[in-house]
């Protein structure tokens, strides 16, 4: 078991675990934060993406050690109060969710690619390989497309 | 704990009243005059719709008249006064919807019913999940596609009542009478311009008699229902707030993983490693889940409980188990569709001299695969029991952990959390079995999921299916139409969600196909799969195999391959009369609206136009649960083995649209599914053991798979009956894809999925794959 510090939706934390366990296991687990969701455990469906120092990252297969230091941003953290981040205004204009459970790391997803590429193409789009269940693929393509607008 | 699906209620607005609170106070009025409000029911049931045959030749289709969603409609119909509506001292309407909200849109649907009879913004209106309430009896079962139905047959006759109530107590205040009161946004206004809010008015509405006579409104006054309206919960969900089972705060609740054996059924004969696996770092104990179960067995394995699911994870993995086979041993999908052939039963010879057109088609068995796995909680005291899950039957799941537990039924609390998908796996509760039993022996409280290779491996599936066809043509016409379905039995052992009709499928437990649940199996069969032609003399027959698998329904279970072939048929019965699809189909349907959402997809998907070589158009039709849709997609075959379909216009006409939004979203995933089953996705049983451990290999379709050109048709309201959503939306979908593909390759679809597998080596049997980090 050892110490680890690092920045949680803006605020540092500091929890005790071992090095190996993953970050996924470390939010959900230790710091109760339930927005990020387990669907396979081997980087395959991508609902545990969140990110990492603006990255998208698969948080099962992400260890806690190699956080440490870094800037760690779950669903939880992604509004500014009461302000939605406009990939989240974007996925309510356009009711894109039906169960839900993917759409915190779909959001994510999209958060990362449009830090990348301000005007993604359908292949960027069709790159993300975040699992819906439901099959809402559609109105997330056209909620990123709408919210690549808003970000200008 | 009810688990909020719409914005929490503000708890400060509750005030406590002798214990009762004023809340609910309403609730228990409105629900006292059981008869009286019962007696009203019945305005918005369906008719039955008039068949109209063109051919003389064919008889009437049994789901013409009666369908599954009938039978639940009318098994609920009774309880409905008991269901909780509750207009809050802070204003806001509660409904404590007794079904499973799994991303349908079924809370938002009966969200718009009461706020459209109670005048109240949707926005005022909290749609909670019910608790698993017995007296509710059949009132308590997800499935069928029927729940809007069932609430539309009763919910606004409620609603409507409720709202009397409160103008009555508006009237009692002001001394007058309720002539001339009318309600906007939740505020009573009098012809004098006097005003109450609803809020002002809920606890002296409670103390007042039930009004009879309240009548819903007609629909020509509908503002709410058939308009636009956004998910209750899309906040939450985008915000990270929805709560699911593993995200409940249950205090001190363990996480707790499964290994489970390496043939499906399989048995542990022994773990070689407990005491090592016991002292790992987190690890609070390993318990092997006894057999025992009521209804059906509890699942063997072992399961390791954990201070984290990384640790239970890392622990389950580190089992050295001796598993036991099981029944499927040396099985794969070869022997068992070997099986299902031989069980089909004789076609009819064809006349002399006619024409047939013939075909034998196999089904591979499909996973549910919900993002959210198996999973639940269980807190398991000596003298009670308290469960959290997502269930599509939570009254037989109280009732029979109630019995495993040895406690009375009544000590056993059962919350249903809306969960991550379901698509039918939750209409079975095994993973409350084996999170209560865990509970029973460490004294902790048990938190439990499957890991998603399990959750594909050892979970239940639709069963894998053989179908043989022939249509007998004379003079140009059809004049019969055979089709022989044998199928792995359907596990049906739920019932109507309670235990006296789970009892009647489900004795003795040990037998795999007990005379109760074949006689279920053949019921859904009868009332859900249609013919939508006039063939002549049409049959469809299952035989049901008792092969020893775990199943259960799937969202459309045994309509999706059988009607999916029939459009397959239909497409080269066409072909051998040398007519167009789309003609051959207008000329035989039975029914106006079946034509009316060809006709539709016809025009706005431009049939017959011209497509490049190794591409084409396909169309289907399909009516299922008295609704009826047709699909019209395009198929990209160039790169063999990996066909796409790049372009879909459905058209649905569910009779009664309630949220246009919610029935686009679910045609939508309907044809998601549609192009995993016909295209990419299906399980590969080799040696008693599907091979498939995660979406990477059970190809359930991804972004780059769904068409980036999709038009859905919400067909209007022209006063037919309301029908079934749920599953509609993958038969037409199917059929379409198929003949697309047909028609882009030159190739018969006989074997589905149709697409080249991926290559690759699976996770060992009874063992589960170790995490690679990247980081």
């Amino acid at each position: 078991m050892s110490n680890y510090t690092f920045t949680l939706n803006g605020s540092s934390v500091n929890v005790d675990a071992p090095g190996d366990l993953a970050l996924l296991w470390v939010l959900r687990d230790k710091l109760g934060i339930t927005g990020p969701k387990y669907g396979c455990g081997v980087n395959v469906c991508k609902a545990c993406t969140c990110l990492v120092n603006g990255k998208a990252v698969p948080t099962c297969v992400t260890s806690v050690a190699s956080v440490a230091g870094k800037k760690v941003t779950t669903i939880e953290g992604l509004a500014n109060g009461d302000t939605l981040h406009p990939v989240q205004q974007a996925w309510l204009d356009r009711d894109v969710p039906q169960c839900g459970f993917c759409q915190p790391g779909q959001i994510m997803a999209a958060v990362d690619l449009l830090s990348r590429t301000k005007n993604p193409t359908d292949a960027d789009i069709d790159a993300i390989e975040n699992m819906c269940r439901c099959g809402t693929y559609g109105r997330i393509r056209e909620a990123i497309k709408a919210a690549a607008v808003a970000m200008g | 704990m009810n688990q909020p699906i719409g914005p929490a209620p503000d708890p400060d607005s509750v005030t406590e009243l002798s214990s009762i609170s004023r809340r609910s106070l309403l609730a228990y009025a409105v629900s006292a005059p059981v008869l009286t409000v019962a007696a009203g029911f019945g305005a918005n049931l369906a008719a039955p719709s008039t068949a109209v045959a063109a051919l003389a030749l064919t008889p009437p289709d049994t789901v013409d008249t009666y369908d599954i969603g009938d039978s639940l409609v009318q098994t609920a119909l009774p309880t409905m006064p008991l269901v909780t509506l509750a207009v809050g001292t802070d204003g806001r309407v509660r409904l404590d919807l007794p079904r499973l909200e799994s991303g349908q849109g079924i809370a938002t649907a009966c969200g718009m019913m009461v706020a459209e009879e109670l005048d109240v913004p949707l926005a005022m209106v909290d749609v909670t999940a019910a608790d698993a309430r017995p007296e509710l009896m059949f009132n308590q079962i997800s499935g069928g596609s029927a729940a809007v139905r069932c609430f539309d047959a009763a919910l606004p006759l409620i609603a409507a009542t409720a709202r009397a109530r409160l103008l009555a107590a508006a009237a009692q205040q002001w001394g007058t009478s309720t002539f001339g009161l009318t309600v906007d946004a939740g505020v009573v206004i009098a012809p004098d311009g006097r005003t109450a809010t609803y809020a002002s008015l809920t606890v002296l509405a409670s103390t007042l008699p039930a009004p009879t006579g309240a009548v819903p409104k007609p629909s020509s006054q509908y503002k709410v229902i058939g308009k636009a309206a956004a998910r209750l919960d899309a906040r939450d969900i985008v915000t990270g707030k929805k709560k699911f089972t593993m995200d409940q705060a249950v205090p001190n609740a363990k996480p707790t993983m499964l290994r489970m054996p390496s043939q499906i059924r399989g048995t542990v004969v022994s773990v070689n490693n407990l005491n090592t696996v016991a002292g790992m770092p987190g690890v609070i104990a390993v318990v092997v889940v006894p057999g025992g179960g009521t209804i059906v067995p509890n699942p063997p394995g072992v399961a390791v409980m954990a201070e984290t699911f990384g640790q239970a994870y890392a622990a389950a993995n580190a089992l050295d188990i001796t598993w036991g086979d099981g029944p499927l041993k040396g099985q794969s999908d070869a022997t068992i569709q070997a099986t299902l052939k031989a069980a089909i039963a004789p076609l009819a010879l064809p006349p002399l001299g006619a024409l047939t057109v013939e075909g034998e088609f196999q089904f591979a068995a499909a996973t549910h695969c919900p993002m959210e796995v198996e999973c639940a909680i269980a807190d398991v005291r000596a003298d009670r029991a308290e469960i959290w899950a997502g269930l599509q039957t939570p009254i037989i799941t109280q009732q029979a952990i109630a019995i495993d537990l040895g406690l009375p039924q009544d000590k056993v609390k059962v919350h249903v959390v809306p969960s991550g998908g379901s698509f039918g796996r939750r209409l079975f509760w095994d993973p409350v079995q084996v999170a209560a039993q865990v509970s029973k022996l460490t004294g902790r409280v048990c938190k439990l999921m499957y890991h998603r290779t399990d959750d594909i491996r050892q979970t239940r599936v639709r069963p894998p299916q053989y179908h043989k066809v022939r249509a007998t043509l004379l003079l140009g016409q059809v004049i019969a139409y055979e089709q022989r379905i044998a199928a792995v039995r359907l596990d049906a052992r739920h019932g109507y969600g309670e235990i006296v009709t789970a009892s009647g499928g489900a004795l003795p437990p040990i037998v795999q196909q007990t005379v109760g649940n074949l006689g279920y199996e053949e019921f859904f069969f009868k009332t859900m799969v249609a013919s939508p032609y006039n063939f002549g003399v049409g049959t469809k027959v299952l035989t049901p195999v008792a092969i020893n698998m775990n199943t259960v329904s799937y969202r459309s279970v045994h309509i999706q391959p059988a009607r999916s072939v029939e459009e397959i048929m239909v497409d080269e019965i066409a072909r051998k009369l040398g007519m167009d699809p789309l003609a051959f189909r207008l000329s035989y349907l039975r029914l106006e609206r079946a034509r009316a959402v060809l006709r539709a997809v016809a025009a706005a998907g431009n049939w017959g136009k011209a497509m490049p070589a190794g591409c084409a158009q396909g169309i289907a039709v399909h009516q299922e649960t008295r609704s009826f849709t047709a699909s019209l997609v395009e198929v990209d075959a160039r790169e063999p083995g990996n066909a796409k379909v790049t372009k879909a216009v459905i058209a649905i006409d569910v009779g009664k649209p309630i949220n246009p939004l919610g029935i686009q979203a679910q045609i939508q995933g309907g044809l998601a599914e549609s192009i995993a089953l016909v295209l990419n996705a299906g399980l590969t049983i080799k040696d008693g053991l599907p091979i498939e451990s995660s979406y990477s290999n059970y190809r359930f379709t991804k972004m780059k798979d769904y068409p980036k050109d999709v038009q859905v048709i919400v067909m209007p309201n022209q006063g037919d009956p309301i029908g079934g959503l749920g599953e509609v939306g993958l038969s037409a979908n199917s059929g379409a894809i198929a003949n697309a593909y047909a028609r882009a390759t030159g190739l018969k679809p006989r074997k589905f999925p149709l697409n080249a597998q991926p290559v690759y080596t699976p996770v060992a049997p009874g063992k589960l794959p170790v995490p690679v980090f990247i980081s």
